[in-house]
């Protein structure tokens, strides 16, 4: 008996022990976290309201919001973004409908066909589309902007709508119909919205990537096209030649992102780690 | 009807995606330089891939000792918010999806700041490695968690009550049971990394490329050495592209039949 008692009492010292030492696993990461991604976002948020010698100051807005060719550019940006997401969305929308209207096996190939290409680096697939271009004699500028954008960020709109279309319960469409709603009916007032939450994880992997992928823009945009604000952002960080030519506006403009970014988040309802990017959880 | 034109706006859209893509692919086996003007076949541009294999190496070496760290520490921080069931748990899985959700150029400013502050040297390769890993591991951390949550949880408590110690009991018991997840996680941070460009651009010695960085000085600033190696870039896409596709295959056969064999069932 006393036997048995010692042998719990070992264990559940041991099962203490576990939990502690199970939950201190995480701290290396934390610290990670902490130290590299928590406080840096705190630095841009200092440097933002500091002028250069460190004195608080909101002259870097001031100036932000003075330039009119940045603040033209965040608004480009914005509708850009805007643009850019729904035409993805426009496009990608039949396509996840039609896939998960099919047999299942022969929409996983399809499935595979629109994802292969994320796994080419997206800066070749840039060059890909712009040999096309010059090759059917589309100039550069802001048209072509467009087609390179939508043209790198389809495939991201693809998985999410597919995943959210194919878990939704067919029953429900049925019931309208059988209730006398019309076909555009039934899409409108079941598919649409029980595939939002699709819509909505496939427009934040579309929308916020774009305000900051300079790549695309400075690949099509030739000498007349629009830009992106994450362009003035590593303008500030990068200048020419790689030199830090102004930290401080730099910061300011990052802030502004920062801002968008998590005003977006609280419109949308935020992320969901279920939804997966890239086909984690394909 | 219907069907048929569903079909026809599939295949529009793949066109889209492909076209690009497999003119690309021939062209890279013609002898010229420029596309759509063909002179006749040749493999001279695959030769000329040894012209940029530092650049696949930096590329290569980059993505998989960044991504074996971001998965160490990716899978420990998972096993960790996993059981932490109070604050520290949620408020470490909610700095985790800063990266994520964050634009990258913010990310890696953010970093230059940090290193300004401690009057590091900007520009480091260590900075380099550092920003891939913050890019990468939050992903890792979405890809084993739900392996966590669908594992049995009495399966390690009944390794302790056998004896295990809790390091053996993790390693035997928790580490293969959630094994696929931390694969899925590398092999994303992997694809993450060798996608990236913001990040690199922003944190890397100058002297140091990879395929993005490297490309992008070839097609959006067009410089003139750098332009010279786009045919070079054609014969990289290829190689990548036709890699892709096998292991696309290679990874799908199986769980393809197996799908077939639920669906028949």
């Amino acid at each position: 008996m006393k036997d048995v008692n010692a042998v719990e009492k070992k264990n559940a010292a041991s099962r203490r022990r576990f939990g502690f030492s199970r939950q201190s696993l995480c701290i290396p990461y934390g610290v990670f976290l902490l130290f590299f991604v928590l406080f840096p976002l705190l630095l841009v948020a200092y440097y933002a309201f500091t002028s250069a010698d460190g004195t608080f100051t909101f002259a870097n807005f001031a100036d932000f919001f003075a330039d009119k060719t940045k603040v033209s550019t965040l608004l480009i940006s914005i509708i850009v973004c805007i643009l850019v997401t729904a035409l993805c969305l426009v496009i990608a929308y039949p396509v996840a409908y039609i896939l998960a209207k099919m047999k299942k096996s022969v929409a996983f190939i399809f499935l595979m066909l629109f994802i292969t290409p994320m796994w080419i680096n997206f800066v070749l697939r840039a060059m890909a589309m712009k040999e096309l271009l010059s090759l059917i004699g589309i100039p550069l500028g802001n048209f072509a902007n467009i087609i390179g954008l939508v043209y790198d960020f389809l495939p991201f709109m693809v998985l999410p709508l597919y995943s959210t279309l194919i878990k939704m319960d067919k029953s429900l469409a049925e019931a309208a119909a059988d209730l006398g709603a019309g076909k555009v009916k039934v899409f409108t007032s079941i598919t649409l919205p029980l595939s939002m939450p699709g819509v909505i994880s496939g427009a934040m992997m579309v929308f916020l990537p774009v305000m900051s992928c300079y790549v695309i823009t400075d690949t099509f945009s030739g000498a007349t096209g629009f830009s992106v604000v994450g362009k003035l952002i590593s303008w500030c960080f990068l200048g020419e030649n790689g030199t830090l030519s102004n930290i401080n506006g730099g910061a300011t403009i990052a802030l502004v992102l920062l801002v968008i970014m998590f005003l977006t988040m609280w419109l949308t309802g935020g992320f969901k780690d279920e939804d997966g990017a890239r086909g984690t959880n394909l | 009807m219907k069907k048929f034109l569903s079909f026809l706006y599939i295949a529009l859209i793949l066109a889209f995606i492909y076209i690009p893509i497999i003119i690309l692919v021939v062209y890279s086996f013609n002898k010229g330089k420029t596309i759509g003007i063909w002179e006749g076949f040749s493999l001279k541009w695959y030769e000329k891939l040894t012209d940029i294999k530092n650049v696949l190496f930096n590329t290569i070496t980059l993505a998989v000792v960044s991504s074996l760290i971001a998965t160490v520490l990716g899978t420990l921080g998972a096993i960790g918010i996993f059981y932490n069931k109070k604050k520290t748990g949620k408020f470490i899985k909610g700095l985790s999806q800063i990266p994520i959700v964050n634009s990258e150029v913010v990310t890696a400013c953010a970093l230059v700041l940090l290193f300004i502050i401690f009057r590091l040297p900007h520009r480091h390769i260590v900075w380099l490695y550092i920003g891939h890993i913050i890019l990468t591991t939050p992903f890792v951390v979405l890809s084993v968690m739900p392996k966590l949550k669908q594992m049995d949880g009495s399966l390690y408590e009944a390794a302790l009550d056998l004896g295990a110690t809790p390091t053996q009991a993790l390693f035997k018991v928790v580490l293969p049971e959630i094994m696929p997840g931390v694969f899925s996680g590398f092999m994303l941070a992997i694809t993450l990394s060798l996608d990236d460009y913001i990040v690199t651009a922003t944190l890397s010695p100058l002297d140091f490329d990879t395929v993005s960085t490297a490309v992008y000085k070839a097609i959006a600033l067009t410089t003139e050495t750098a332009s010279q190696r786009v045919p070079t870039y054609r014969a990289l896409t290829t190689i990548i592209f036709l890699l892709t596709v096998a292991i696309v295959v290679i990874i799908n056969v199986k769980p393809n039949k197996r799908r077939k064999a639920n669906e028949n069932r």
